[in-house]
């Protein structure tokens, strides 16, 4: 009794609509491939003038006088590190004892509310930290800076000394370093951290933490066993997220800082650089040649902080995927 | 009549859904029979012993270091003393609690004061920097004219009662206007490409995108300064400035859409296919709407990273003291810069007022955050009650028009004619036969839904 009709094909052809759709939308990620492409192929090529005149003793250099064709980012570099490092010696401890606080410690509604906090300090404008470190912490660590180069002045880094070795006590000379810039983007960096790590603590399996408070376990020894190795992908993750924005901080390093191009290994010393607080500073007068130069030490930022957050990112997205099994 | 009602009840799954749990709950409390039942105990609560353990210690280790500082030992100044009483008190602390317990308690209190510590540390210095912030701005903030003059005719060494800020704010506004205006349409349909359309090419989309949030903020001015100041206009204006906005933003505003698009529900997006429309009409009329206020959280979050982004502008939109409104010629300065700006110099009018644009700027973020918030605070697929409400009346009024329709024409007809927004509609007889055969009508499904 059944017809069988022909076999009909199961490929549908789209609706006009649906083609505009298709083609709309595909032209807005288009657009958006565009723009960013071309950021990076403007700075390269913009870059590559400053980059084939340097050479490769444009990372190692620590001058910057592109007028006399004598330029690097030597000392900048370092000093992008340095200021990098100490905000994650300041901010990684922070986010982490209060991403394990949110997550494990409190519930209920001060989570929820801790958790928008969070998220609204990550918003505050970098500015308004940089107001704070020029006019508060500026004249209130320096006492501190003065104390720990007395007392742990035998490691070299933390030595104040002038050009020709003599030990500096003076407050002047502690002023406007990295140390005091490395805490304001220590503080700046905290949130973003402490909400990439919160997240990762928060999905450590149920199971598993019950199963170890049901062994006997403490709450710490929880965490300890549980919590803290699953989320071992979102603290490494987010600590490098950090990092990465914290090497690209620019308006409070530069009201902090006082600009040199040498290179400066004592942190608690007046004088250190960044990516950065150069552009922001040399643009202005900077030249056709000098403004290539400029694009290079961006560029070279760019790929830096490009490298960490793929890292950062790849690194927590792992961690995410072994949690589904668990 | 007793058909519609009938079939109301039936594929209104939240009406229906509600009135079974009344007749019939999924969970119920035994009966206690003969045992006696005492007053329920707070299980979290500490007892006398902890409380004391926390007071004493904190006691102790304040004593010890006001005694240090002063009177034992040279030692002075307030941070060396709250080190000093906080060492202390960790001391105090884990030797109160050994009296009692055995190590493994003793480690667990210490990391939770240590925990607790971390969090008071850095709650107290983020609000800290927000309330040093509003403090310094008091001298600026209640003069009327900070907020309707320009800085034209006052010179630093004017008093706080001349000039103001008016033109930043302006600047400000305008500046987001524009970024917005090109942000919005570009990232929420890029997002929807990702999500929707997919493939190799919108993987790459997103990589790209990824990619771009790594940009420091003063790459993106120096481009926007080299791109277009230097090469097209020649001069420093409101337009490069925002520009430069929106490549910072764009890639904020299409990664948090692309995680709230992903968050739609695919059984939404199999009930619209399944009533055979057509893949855009979907998008507009479920996924769009079903991700509505995660959307719009995610361009006011968006909003509130742009209006603060500072290094950008300082490169693109040069600095002046006088309202501009023409975004296209001349510079245009905007609320950060202007602090920046203000700052710079050494006059204390200028500083304060500086500070009192620096707290105008915040509690614009505060402000967008606060909206994010009451409009964002709930997932896709979660209604309030007063949208449940007219949900639900919507679906209701669909179906006394089906039945009319039913009335009136064939019933393959009515339901061709049915849009695609409202609940599919469902023979009568089938869903009373099977309850709950049919997920989708179940609103408290959606939020279990696995999220990527």
């Amino acid at each position: 009794m059944a017809v069988i009709d022909e076999r009909r094909s199961l490929v549908s052809r789209p609706s006009r609509a649906d083609s505009v759709f298709k083609t709309v939308t595909f032209l807005a990620g288009a657009t958006t491939v565009g723009i960013m492409l071309m950021v990076g192929l403007f700075l390269s090529l913009r870059a590559g003038d400053a980059l084939s005149v340097a050479g490769p003793s444009f990372l190692f250099e620590q001058q910057w006088s592109p007028e006399t064709g004598v330029f690097g980012i030597g000392a900048i570099l370092l000093g992008t590190f340095t200021i990098a490092i100490i905000a994650m010696v300041v901010a990684v401890p922070l986010a982490l004892g209060t991403a394990l606080l949110i997550s494990e410690v409190v519930g209920g509604r001060l989570r929820g509310f801790l958790v928008s906090l969070v998220d609204l300090m990550a918003a505050v404008p970098s500015v308004v930290y940089g107001l704070w470190g020029l006019f508060f912490l500026q004249a209130n660590v320096i006492p501190v800076s003065q104390w720990i180069s007395t007392y742990f002045g035998w490691i070299p880094i933390f030595r104040v000394a002038d050009a020709s070795g003599d030990v500096l006590t003076d407050a002047s000379a502690f002023t406007s370093s990295a140390f005091i810039a490395g805490i304001v983007v220590g503080l700046m960096v905290v949130p973003t951290q402490t909400s990439i790590m919160r997240e990762a603590f928060s999905q450590a399996p149920v199971g598993e933490r019950e199963a170890a408070l049901a062994l006997g376990s403490t709450r710490w020894g929880m965490i300890r066993e549980v919590v803290l190795p699953f989320g071992r992908g979102g603290i490494i993750g987010g600590t490098m997220l950090g990092l990465g924005r914290a090497l690209g901080e620019t308006i409070a390093v530069y009201m902090i800082i006082s600009p040199i191009f040498t290179i400066n290994w004592q942190v608690l010393k007046t004088g250190t650089n960044s990516v950065s607080a150069l552009i922001a500073l040399r643009y202005g007068e900077a030249s056709e040649f000098g403004l290539s130069a400029l694009m290079a030490a961006g560029l070279v930022l760019f790929v830096i902080t490009l490298i960490v957050n793929f890292t950062a990112s790849s690194i927590v997205a792992r961690s995410r995927s072994g949690a589904e099994s668990g | 009549m007793t058909v519609i009602d009938e079939s109301r009840r039936a594929s209104d799954g939240d009406i229906a859904l509600f009135d079974e749990a009344e007749i019939t709950p999924r969970t119920n409390t035994p009966e206690n029979g003969d045992t006696i039942v005492g007053t329920r105990r707070v299980l979290r609560r500490a007892t006398l012993d902890e409380r004391f353990n926390i007071v004493g210690a904190l006691v102790a280790a304040i004593a010890l270091a006001t005694l240090l500082f002063g009177w034992f030992t040279p030692m002075t100044g307030v941070v060396g003393w709250a080190v000093v009483a906080f060492v202390s008190f960790i001391g105090f602390y884990s030797l109160l609690v050994s009296l009692r317990s055995d190590g493994q308690e003793v480690r667990d209190r210490i990391m939770t004061v240590l925990l607790v510590s971390s969090g008071v540390v850095l709650f107290s210095a983020l609000i800290f920097v927000v309330a040093y912030t509003l403090v310094r701005a008091k001298d600026a903030l209640p003069h009327l004219n900070f907020f309707t003059q320009t800085m034209e005719l006052a010179g630093p060494l004017d008093p706080l009662s001349m000039g103001g800020i008016v033109h930043a704010i302006i600047g400000t506004l305008i500046q987001i206007s524009i970024a917005l205006a090109i942000t919005i349409p570009l990232g929420i349909t890029t997002a929807v490409f990702l999500n929707e359309i997919g493939g190799r090419f919108a993987r790459f989309v997103r990589t790209i995108s990824d990619a771009m949030t790594a940009l420091p903020s003063i790459v993106a001015g120096l481009f926007v300064y080299a791109a277009i100041v230097q090469l097209i206009t020649h001069q420093r204006s409101g337009f490069a400035a925002a520009m430069a906005i929106t490549v910072m933003m764009l890639p904020i505003v299409i990664r948090a859409s692309d995680v709230v698009l992903r968050l739609v529900p695919g059984n939404l997006r199999e009930a619209s296919y399944a009533l055979g429309t057509t893949r855009w009409r979907t998008v507009w009329h479920v996924v769009l709407p079903t991700a509505r206020s995660g959307l719009v959280t995610a361009v006011i979050l968006g909003t509130a990273r742009g209006i603060g982004e500072t290094s950008p502008v300082l490169l693109t939109s040069g600095i002046t003291a006088v309202t501009n409104l023409n975004p296209f010629s001349g510079p245009m300065i905007s609320l950060p810069l202007q602090v920046f700006d203000f700052v710079k110099s050494p006059e204390p009018s200028m500083i304060a007022r500086g500070f009192g644009t620096a707290a105008v700027l915040l509690l614009l973020v505060v402000l967008l955050f606060a909206v994010a918030r009451v409009i964002g605070g709930r997932g896709p697929g979660h209604l309030s009650d007063r949208q449940r409400r007219r949900v639900a009346a919507a679906s209701s009024a669909d179906l006394e028009r089906m039945a009319d329709a039913r009335a009136a024409a064939p019933p393959s007809r009515a339901l061709a004619a049915e849009p695609a927004t409202s609940a599919p509609p469902r023979p009568a007889h089938a869903a009373d036969s099977a309850p709950d055969s049919d997920p989708t009508s179940e609103p408290e499904n959606l939020p279990k839904e696995p999220s990527q």
